[in-house]
């Protein structure tokens, strides 16, 4: 059985349907990428599959379905969301994001531990924990937004394209954590993204999206050599 | 010399009790983004609620703290029914639900309990010390005393304790807090409710200490004074509303007491000063740069 | 199907047939129902004026009393204290609100949104303590009051239009052409390239302003027409009312009223607020007159309506229905489903042009 099972996904937004029965799955301990253009239905995908607009068809995480319930309830069961554009909490300093991802917990003592871990992994945060954090740069507030998600331990991690506006440089540092924390904590991660190359990378399997459906589907190694993909995404 | 004294020690006793319904202004200010126009008359009704528990033999804190209570619980009410839809709409449409709730609290308060003027017993004795004749009233010691405590409280509540981070959250990143686990709904609800609980404190404190009675249009001016307060001080500021309310409160005794010329008109000056702050720093004196979200 | 030309004459003849209702009325009705309809033509001049200021252009003022306040105070003053007629009072009245308009509105320009809102409160509240300490006529309070003979219509007023002992009629009269001359100067400010610019400058001010737009200049003339709505209707209610009060209560709550008009009437057209007014000057009348009757049986229910204060508790609540129930208002959702059964098409998309539908 799969972490998250999604079968038939239809989704949108008041009368425009954006997504038209989309059938993918994401195992536990794997990375999987869903590649598409813009306007292609990624981000109204990860929308859905955290409640943040009404979906029909199948979503079930670790068994369980999820459709139709609310934002937090999906959070605290275990569904991690990294939001388009950061979703920083910018009034907040950078200590209080990251305590907030630990909202839906309550091990105190393993909770900071957890807060000096990551001031561990990206340094730039533990420099600038009593910063508001509206004032730090693209690259430290992605940093933030990984770190404020995985504070909740989450079992699946759903990141809404984490290369967007940042330097080439800080993606390249960006993905690789992502893969050292996929193989080393075994979270499960959905990405959503346009930059194939880094996404294929750190990922096992792959989809590609095309105006809300799905249009292939493989191995990450696969999609990397399918020409259609190496020549809409991959720019060869 | 003692004259100035008494006259400051009575421009604190006022700024106290603007503060303490300032107080509810930033608190909503701060959990949804918006400025409440009707936090007065929802004071006045919780005030009126005092009068009715007191006058049916309670002792008066217990009917305070009766009222706090039911305060709270409808403010939660408020936000659900009536705040909720209309959240993040425009300006002419929040100024119209918060007026129209202003008109409907009033009235309903004047069809409940009667438009006559009611004699709301004071909650401790009325005493006057006169220390090298400065006067200084009970009323002064004890509003002043209320908004240390409630400051310290607010303090506490938001920044040392998770449901304070989720309210900071909720108010600052509704969606990104959501998708963390935090209740966003409840938790504004609750935001509203402990206003609404505020306010039920600041009028029965308030009133009897400012006015001979109470009636419907006694939350009325207060109101005003307050809002320059909160402007002042800064809308998302607790500690602003305190100085803001102190400041606002010296500046009409002093006014009144030394520029006869404009006693008569003492209202310029919250509102000159509500002005010249929003023009000069639209963020008050203690706010942060981000309240022009409204 | 009906064509948009077919709804265009439809519109108009309609509107006939209400003008010619209106000039008839004061010779149809009593002196109390003529002064009525005079009320709701001057609030619903004044709503229109607020109209173009908060729904047209964005600023949101209820503070509107003060300038309506303003031009009662000048004509009465003029008529009272120096023996002035009534009509040339206007044209002081009218510039002088004008003016204060645009010194109301140039510090506006760097307030927003609730900000603004709380600023022109500032307005209702201040304008009563400044003309009671600075205008030493009242004897220490906000009413000026008139005699009958003041205002009475002058001699070059046939009696078929004005007869004796009904001054009403005279007073509607002028109350109506007033009316009449701001609505289509309203009609023609949406229809021309200001108008324009008010809706754009609401919408989206910095992208008005990279097409050449000024802002400021937008922003300020907006209020100061408005001001000069609101005080013509002032002047009108000296005529009307015989007198002129603006104490603290009556200005906070008339600039109130003309919240209330705008809301119920539709902030999307021009005479959406018309309509308000009449609406709030009439429902006010029934509430407190013919309600009770229909309840007869149902004491409590009496007994509550027959407070005083039940009116303004029932318009907060409308209020707040409006917002929920009609965002466009009433006159905005007559024209949603005219151009429904107009067009036939149910499914069609209205772009929503009004700020309470964002």
């Amino acid at each position: 059985m799969s972490l998250l099972e999604v079968r038939d996904l239809i989704a949108g937004y008041g009368p425009v349907r954006v997504l038209h029965g989309v059938t993918f799955n994401v195992d536990e301990g794997e990375v999987v990428v869903i590649l598409g253009a813009n306007g292609a239905g990624k981000t109204t995908t990860l929308r859905a599959l955290s409640g943040m607009i009404p979906a029909k068809g199948v979503v079930a995480f670790a068994g369980h379905s999820i459709v139709g319930w609310q934002t937090d309830r999906i959070a605290t069961a275990g569904v991690g969301h990294v939001p388009q554009g950061r979703g920083t909490l910018s009034d907040l300093t950078v200590h209080d994001n990251l305590l907030l991802g630990a909202y839906s917990r309550r091990d105190r003592a393993q909770i900071n531990a957890d807060i000096e871990r990551w001031y561990a992994i990206f340094p730039r945060l533990g420099e600038r924990r009593m910063q508001a954090a509206g004032s730090m740069s693209g690259g430290e507030q992605q940093m933030l937004a990984i770190a404020r998600a995985l504070m909740s331990r989450p079992r699946l991690v759903l990141l809404d394209e984490p290369s967007l506006g940042l330097a080439p440089i800080v993606t390249q540092e960006l993905f690789r954590t992502l893969g050292d924390l996929n193989r080393e904590d075994g979270v499960s991660m959905l990405v959503v993204e346009q930059n194939a190359g880094l996404a294929l990378g750190i990922a096992k399997r792959g989809y590609v999206l095309e105006v809300g459906r799905i249009v292939v589907s493989g191995s990450a190694d696969e999609l990397a050599h399918n020409d259609d993909v190496r020549r809409a995404y991959l720019g060869i | 010399m003692s004259l100035f004294l008494t006259q400051l020690m009575n421009g604190i006793g006022n700024g106290a009790v603007y503060a303490s319904l300032a107080l509810a202004l930033v608190l909503i200010f701060r959990t949804t983004g918006i400025l409440n126009f009707s936090q007065g008359e929802m004071a006045l009704y919780s005030t009126y609620l005092v009068w009715y528990f007191s006058n049916r033999g309670l002792p008066v804190w217990v009917a305070i703290l009766l009222s706090m209570t039911l305060s709270f619980i409808g403010g939660a009410a408020i936000e659900r029914i009536v705040i909720r839809p209309v959240e993040r709409a425009s300006p002419l449409v929040l100024v119209i639900v918060t007026i129209g709730m202003f008109l409907a609290i009033n009235s309903i308060v004047q069809v409940q309990f009667g438009a006559d003027a009611k004699h709301l017993t004071r909650a401790y004795p009325a005493h006057v010390w006169r220390p090298g004749n400065v006067q200084i009233s009970a009323d002064t010691l004890v509003l002043v005393g209320i908004l240390i405590l409630e400051c310290l409280f607010l303090y506490l509540l938001l920044q040392r304790t998770k449901l304070g981070l989720g309210v900071r959250a909720a108010a600052s990143n509704p969606e990104s807090s959501r998708l963390l686990g935090v209740p966003v709904g409840r938790t504004l609800m609750f935001g509203w409710g402990l206003a609404a609980a505020l306010g039920a404190l600041a009028g029965s404190l308030a009133i009897p200490a400012s006015q001979p009675a109470l009636s419907a249009a006694s939350m009325q001016s207060i109101l005003v004074f307050s809002f320059a307060a909160a402007a002042l001080g800064g809308f998302d500021s607790t500690i602003g509303a305190v100085v803001g309310g102190m400041i606002v409160g010296v500046a009409q005794t002093l006014t009144t007491q030394y520029i006869k010329a404009l006693s008569d008109i003492v209202l310029v000056v919250p509102f000159g000063l509500i002005l010249v702050v929003l023009m000069v720093r639209p963020q008050g004196l203690f706010g942060s740069r981000h309240v022009e979200r409204v | 199907m009906r064509s948009r030309r077919q709804l265009q004459v439809l519109a108009l003849a309609t509107a006939v047939v209400v003008l010619a209702f209106l000039i008839v009325l004061p010779h149809q009705y009593g002196s109390t129902n003529t002064t009525r309809w005079a009320q709701a033509l001057y609030i619903g001049v004044a709503a229109m004026g607020l109209n173009l200021l908060t729904g047209y252009n964005g600023q949101v003022s209820i503070g509107h009393g003060a300038f309506f306040g303003l031009g009662a105070y000048t004509s009465a003053l003029l008529v009272n204290q120096h023996g002035w007629q009534f009509l040339p009072t206007l044209l002081v009245a009218g510039p002088l609100c004008f003016l204060v308009g645009v010194a109301v509105g140039f510090p506006a320009l760097r307030v927003k949104g609730l900000y603004l809102a709380l600023v022109t409160l500032g307005l209702a509240v201040l304008f009563p303590d400044l003309t009671k300490h600075y205008v030493h006529v009242t004897g220490g309070t906000n009413l000026v009051a008139m005699t009958g003979s003041e205002l009475a219509p002058p001699a070059w007023v046939p009696t078929s239009v004005s007869a004796i002992g009904r001054d009403d009629q005279w007073a509607y009269y002028v109350t109506l052409a007033i009316a009449i001359g701001l609505f289509l100067a309203a009609m023609f400010i949406i229809r021309s390239r200001f108008g324009r610019a008010l809706i754009a400058v609401r919408d989206h001010e910095a992208a008005a302003a990279t097409v050449g737009i000024n802002t400021s200049f937008v922003k300020v003339s907006a209020f100061a027409i408005s001001a000069l709505y609101a005080g013509l209707a002032g002047s009108c209610s000296v005529l009307v009312d015989h007198l002129a009060n603006a104490d603290k209560v009556q200005t906070f709550q008339i600039s109130i009223e003309f919240l209330v008009a705008v809301v119920i009437g539709g902030t999307a057209t021009v005479v959406g607020p018309l309509v308000g007014g009449w609406l709030v000057v009439f429902l006010q009348h029934w509430i407190s007159d013919s309600l009770p009757k229909h309840v007869g049986s149902i004491s409590v229910l009496k007994r509550t309506l027959a407070n005083p204060a039940a009116s303004p508790a029932i318009f907060g609540i409308i209020l707040i229905l409006f917002v929920f129930v009609l965002p466009d208002g009433l006159v905005g959702g007559v024209r949603r489903l005219v151009s429904r059964i107009g067009r036939g098409d149910v499914n069609d998309i209205q772009p929503s042009t009004t700020p309470l539908t964002t």
